[in-house]
């Protein structure tokens, strides 16, 4: 039997969707029932994915370059127009499926060990299944419409996730905190593709030559201005990257990231270090051709270039002053997403991708690892309580030590370096500045230096908390060393002398040149690089050789150190401004209802009533008085003559025969 | 569409004599599915191709003064009779079981004056229904007997007594100047009503002056701030299954007056008071969110919710009504929206209700968020579900809020962008408001006096579990419901 192959698609997103929606009507005690479930439907997501990844390899070198499949389906008729969601079957959007349904399926097992003891287990595992169903429709999308359903969807789940642990007003606070966050760059999205419907008339990417990001829409889009000649591209496009900005952790937006950590530890690696992160950075990439609809330098790219390059030195300098294990990391994540805007920013979709899925394997990997160090030593986060691990968690050590190595870029056998050097690369050849390829290249060492600090605290020295420290299970380990496996391997097709994700993503054949490594212009990057990362290490290890608890770098310069801890004080600014104004506002508005707009009220009413006394007196001094009197005559009357029907009847007879008297007096003298 | 409207008034005094409480309620009820059932066949035999306004009726009634007795329905028409047979066995339901007989006797009665509202064509016989709705409306509202209830109950009838007036003169106005009452002819003349206005009175601003008179009348009703001052009162003080008939159909009776009544007759008037009016819209709805973000009883909050939801029709109204010709996609996109807008709101307004009345009835009347924490520990169900109506209210997609939300707003942007740039802003506020909820009242620690709270029953899960479902349909297939006003 022959289906096409296109609508098997849905089946990536639909089957853990279902599975969630399975799980939902769940009764709590099912945990083993709604685990199968949702490992099974990701298994199976994850297989279709494979398979869709597949249908998009070959294709290197051919006329069309890279060729995409799409799948449109009505879901809106509204007078003459139709409003169409599809599916789209590209590179691009296949290696992120794939990506995303293979690790979210490490770490679904993963979570069947951590969360055992949960109470809410099945409820976790809906969640997980629903964010995962989310995420799939956000890289297989065709359309700008779908993408941002699937976006709030994904937002949702990663709410429900944070806050998972309600009990702990701290996570419900992050949570609310999180959605809020994105919410805002959310609304800036919603403007962006608003307008990009106005101005375009559609929200398809592709559409046989009517979508939105084809060339007659984009070159109409280009050619366009708004006030101070902003190409309509360009203003869609700013728009848009305040979604990606939000969700991907950008500075100003990512203030959500770090408290994010309040959720379950699998929540942190699958969410906010893998994945859901990195939505922002897909959503960019997917809509390169409207960001670079002016020219590969545009006011859109422009920003988005010195924005990343800016959260990448910003987070990765507030990770070197953090204490809890999972906020160093998750402030790394801040600067790792910062440098694939950066990448982005100056031109490279390609740099930005392979970035994007080498991180997401090693840092998952770090993030399950962290989750098996919190495990193991009993729900302790502080590393200052930590050290001398290694010795008790041997696998995790060792795994966890790729990770970090991947992370700082150590050469040549990890994924970080290729993928990071790429970017150094990439940014060093931008015409416009060499700012952001310097503060890259700060935050690469700051990056070799908070993560040397982090390995010391907790693996190094001797053990300075108060639990029993001990290894994780095999459920929990396994996926700790397929992530480590792949954080090497990822490091093969990323080598700029066999670049198989170049030649993936753009379409070009490529071929192993080994001569490429040997290059002016490679040796130059990759030979900074090796140094930035050789002296991050170095100073860290000096530094944190022998840790205390106190903080050797604190001793240097308490002032800049408290600072970096308190993390710029963003969070309190925020609360000093935007927080505290939304509350002037609503009290200004109740005030208004109950001053100005009830007093109108009240006054109109005190008004009426005043008239209405005044006729009243008039009533009742002027007519009344002549009323009453006769009233009083009329009342007078009445009781004499009700006094008459008294109801006796006695009284009755008394008249009658006074009457029948007088009548027969009368009669006698009308006769006479 | 006689039979209709005839139905839940037949049933009110069938009800009426039932011999007991229990029985009445089950009769009600037995009344309320049979006006769903009707309503529904309605909607199916409808002729979407032929579109227009259908099973017409008309008989003459006071021949001398040209009034008659004259109904129909169009797809707007039906999908608010739709909501209304929704909403009013969904109030009885959430009512719970401790109902006189008067209650189920005044929903009834409210449900005819409703349905009268949404079929009449003329406008006499359109407006006795819309005056003669106050009265089951007032008692319903006032049926706690506390002095605020009374007070509030009282404060509502003024208001919209008042704004009946207005609106009652500016139609004999209009009567005077184009000798009928009939809401189709009148559509007809359509841009003539103003200068035959001004013609029969000698005096250019007539048409103003009537526009302002009829604008008033409605604006009180939907409310369009600054006349909502009765609405936050009358919807925190009526028993919470009133309030879901308040919000969920009456509030859509000032809504329809607008698209019924004002909209068709003065296009002219409409655009060039069209920036005035989307000020008031944008007023409305980020005036309302703010107030609500200040409110910390959840009856309050959701009735000012219920504003700022409301305003987003009044912004697509006034966004389409500010470019009469031109841009078919865009006015088309914002006109959907607001009749998604209204369902959804009706829908999702009362099914918030509902569940503050769930939550009245387990703390004896407490209903301040700072009251409650941590209740989805004891209440997962109840968590659940009203988390769901509390997303759909946010605009979720995947639920149905979002969909109109995203119509109005698309239309709106290519209409008019500035409105819909700043209305944004409202979305925001929403979103914070209603997230403040989920955290204060389910998440957290639990309180200790709250460990017994019981979570949802059988037959409560039942009550909302029809709302919830068609939640998540219209939200994935609005189609459903925009099929009815679209020509295929």
């Amino acid at each position: 039997m022959k289906t096409s192959p296109l609508s098997l698609l849905a089946l990536i997103p639909l089957l853990p969707l279902f599975a969630a929606g399975g799980t939902a009507l769940m009764k709590r005690g099912r945990r083993s029932v709604a685990a199968g479930l949702v490992i099974t439907a990701q298994a199976a997501a994850t297989l279709v994915s494979l398979l869709a990844f597949l249908r998009t390899l070959g294709q290197e070198g051919s006329p069309h370059g890279t060729v995409s499949e799409i799948w449109n389906f009505p879901w809106l008729s509204l007078g003459d127009q139709t409003l169409s969601l599809g599916l789209l079957l590209d590179p691009l959007g296949a290696g992120m499926a794939l990506m995303v349904s293979f690790v979210s399926l490490l770490i679904f097992i993963y979570s069947v060990g951590y969360m055992k003891e949960d109470p809410n287990f099945t409820r976790f595992f809906c969640f997980l299944s629903l964010f995962s169903a989310a995420m799939l429709g956000v890289v297989l999308s065709n359309s700008l419409l779908l993408t941002f359903i699937c976006w709030e969807l994904v937002g949702l789940a990663s709410y429900l996730l944070i806050g998972f642990w309600f009990h702990k007003p701290e996570a419900a606070a992050a949570a609310k905190k999180a959605f809020l966050t994105t919410r805002i760059g959310d609304m800036g999205f919603l403007l962006g593709m608003l307008w990009l419907f106005s101005a375009s008339g559609t929200l398809l990417f592709y559409d046989n030559g009517n979508g939105c990001l084809e060339q007659a829409a984009l070159t109409t889009l280009a050619t366009k201005t708004v006030c101070l000649g902003l190409a309509v591209s360009n203003g869609i496009a700013l728009l848009i990257f305040c979604g990606a900005a939000g969700k991907s952790g950008q500075f100003p937006l990512h203030v959500w990231l770090p408290d994010a950590m309040e959720g379950p530890t699998p929540v942190s690696a699958l969410i906010h270090a893998a994945t859901m992160v990195a939505a922002g950075v897909f959503l960019v990439a997917r809509m390169f051709p409207v960001f670079s609809a002016t020219g590969i330098v545009s006011v859109a790219l422009t920003t988005v270039a010195w924005i990343g390059a800016f959260t990448a030195f910003f987070a990765a300098l507030i990770a070197v002053a953090q204490t809890d294990i999972k906020r160093i990391l998750a402030y790394s994540t801040v600067s790792q997403l910062g440098f694939m805007m950066l990448a982005l920013g100056v031109g490279s979709v390609t740099a930005a991708m392979v970035h994007l899925i080498a991180h997401a394997f090693f840092k998952a990997l770090l993030f399950l690892g962290a989750g098996s160090v919190i495990h193991g030593v009993h729900e302790e986060q502080d590393i200052r309580n930590m050290g001398g691990l290694r010795k008790f968690l041997p696998v995790t050590f060792v795994t966890y030590a790729i990770g970090m190595m991947a992370l700082c870029g150590v050469p040549f056998f990890f994924s970080g370096f290729w993928s990071k050097d790429e970017i150094l690369h990439v940014a060093h050849q931008w015409p416009v500045s060499q700012g952001p390829f310097f503060l890259a290249a700060a935050a690469a060492f700051l990056t070799a230096f908070y993560m040397t600090r982090q390995m010391c605290y907790v693996f190094a020295g001797s053990y300075r908390g108060e639990a029993h420290p001990h290894e994780s299970p095999a459920v929990m380990t396994i996926p700790l060393v397929l992530l480590a496996a792949a954080a090497v391997l990822m490091s093969i097709p990323a080598t700029p002398a066999w670049p198989w994700f170049h030649g993936h993503y753009t379409g070009h054949a490529i071929t192993l040149n080994l001569a490429k490594l040997v290059t002016h212009d490679f040796l130059t990057i990759a030979g900074l690089s090796v140094l930035i990362v050789a002296t991050g290490i170095g100073f860290g290890y000096l530094l944190y050789r022998r840790v205390g608890k106190e903080d050797p770098l604190a001793r240097f310069w308490a002032f800049g150190f408290a600072i970096l801890a308190r993390r710029f004080h963003v969070d309190e600014l925020y609360q000093a401004t935007v927080v505290r104004w939304l509350g002037w506002l609503g009290d200004l508005a109740v005030w208004i209802d109950r001053w100005i707009f009830s007093g109108i009220v009240r006054l109109v009413g005190a008004l009426s009533r005043m008239a209405s006394a005044g006729s009243d007196l008039f009533d009742r001094f002027s007519i009344n008085l002549g009323f009453d009197s006769i009233c009083d005559g009329l009342r007078d009357g009445g009781h004499l003559f009700s006094s008459w029907e008294s109801g006796r009847v006695q009284a009755y007879l008394r008249f009658l025969g006074v009457g029948a008297l007088l009548l027969l007096v009368i009669l006698g003298w009308l006769l006479t | 569409m006689t039979l209709l409207t005839l139905i839940p008034f037949l049933g009110a005094l069938l009800v009426a004599c039932a011999p007991s409480c229990r029985i009445a309620r089950a009769v009600g009820l037995a009344v309320m599915a049979g006006v769903l059932a009707f309503a529904g066949t309605l909607a199916i035999t409808y002729d979407r191709a032929a579109g227009g306004i259908q099973f017409l009726e008309r008989h003459a009634w006071i021949p001398s003064l040209g009034i008659e007795y004259f109904v129909g329905a169009d797809g707007m028409s039906l999908m608010l009779l739709l909501l209304t047979a929704l909403i009013s066995p969904f109030a009885l339901l959430a009512a719970g079981p401790g109902l006189s007989k008067l209650h189920v006797v005044l929903i009834l009665l409210l449900e005819t004056t409703l349905l009268g509202t949404f079929t009449a064509l003329n406008f006499i016989h359109w407006f006795v229904y819309y005056e003669l709705s106050l009265v089951p409306a007032f008692l319903l509202i006032r049926s706690p007997g506390t002095k605020a209830a009374t007070a509030a109950a009282l404060r509502f009838f003024i208001y919209t007594l008042l704004g009946g007036i207005a609106l009652l003169i500016g139609f004999l106005a209009i009567q005077l100047a184009t000798g009928t009452w009939d809401l189709i002819h009148l559509a007809m003349l359509g841009p003539k009503v103003d200068p035959l206005l001004a013609a029969q009175f000698g005096w250019p601003p007539a048409g103003l002056l009537v526009f302002c008179c009829i604008f008033l009348g409605l604006a009180v009703k939907v409310p369009v701030v600054p006349f909502h001052t009765w609405l936050p009162d009358a919807y925190s003080e009526s028993p919470s299954f009133v309030t879901m008939l308040l919000t969920g159909l009456m509030s859509k009776m000032g809504v329809y007056g607008f698209l019924r009544l004002l909209v068709p007759l003065f296009p002219q008037r409409m655009q060039e008071l069209s920036t005035p009016l989307l000020w008031l819209a944008l007023a409305t709805i980020l005036f309302s969110a703010f107030a609500a973000l200040a409110q910390t009883d959840l009856k309050r909050l959701f009735a000012y919710s219920s504003i700022n939801h409301l305003g987003y029709c009044l912004l697509g109204i006034f966004a389409v009504a500010s470019v009469p010709l031109g841009a078919p996609a865009a006015r088309a996109a914002a006109t959907n929206g607001v009749l998604l807008q209204i369902f959804n709101h009706g829908l999702t307004a009362a099914t918030l209700f509902c569940f503050v009345g769930f939550l009245e009835r387990r703390s004896g009347g407490l209903r301040g968020m700072a009251d409650f924490g941590g209740l989805r520990a004891v209440a997962p169900v109840f968590t659940g579900l009203m988390g769901i109506a509390i997303f759909s209210s946010l605009g979720l997609p995947g639920l149905n809020g979002f969909v109109g939300e995203f119509l109005i707003f698309g239309g709106t942007l290519h209409l008019v962008w500035w409105a819909a740039a700043l209305a944004v802003i409202g979305l925001f506020v929403t979103a914070v408001f209603l997230l403040n909820i989920l955290q204060k009242v389910f998440a957290g620690p639990l309180p200790g006096h709250w460990s017994k709270f019981p979570d949802l029953t059988a037959s409560e899960i039942l009550t909302v579990v029809p709302s919830i479902g068609l939640m998540f349909l219209l939200g994935i297939f609005p189609q459903l419901l925009i099929a009815l006003f679209n020509k295929p």
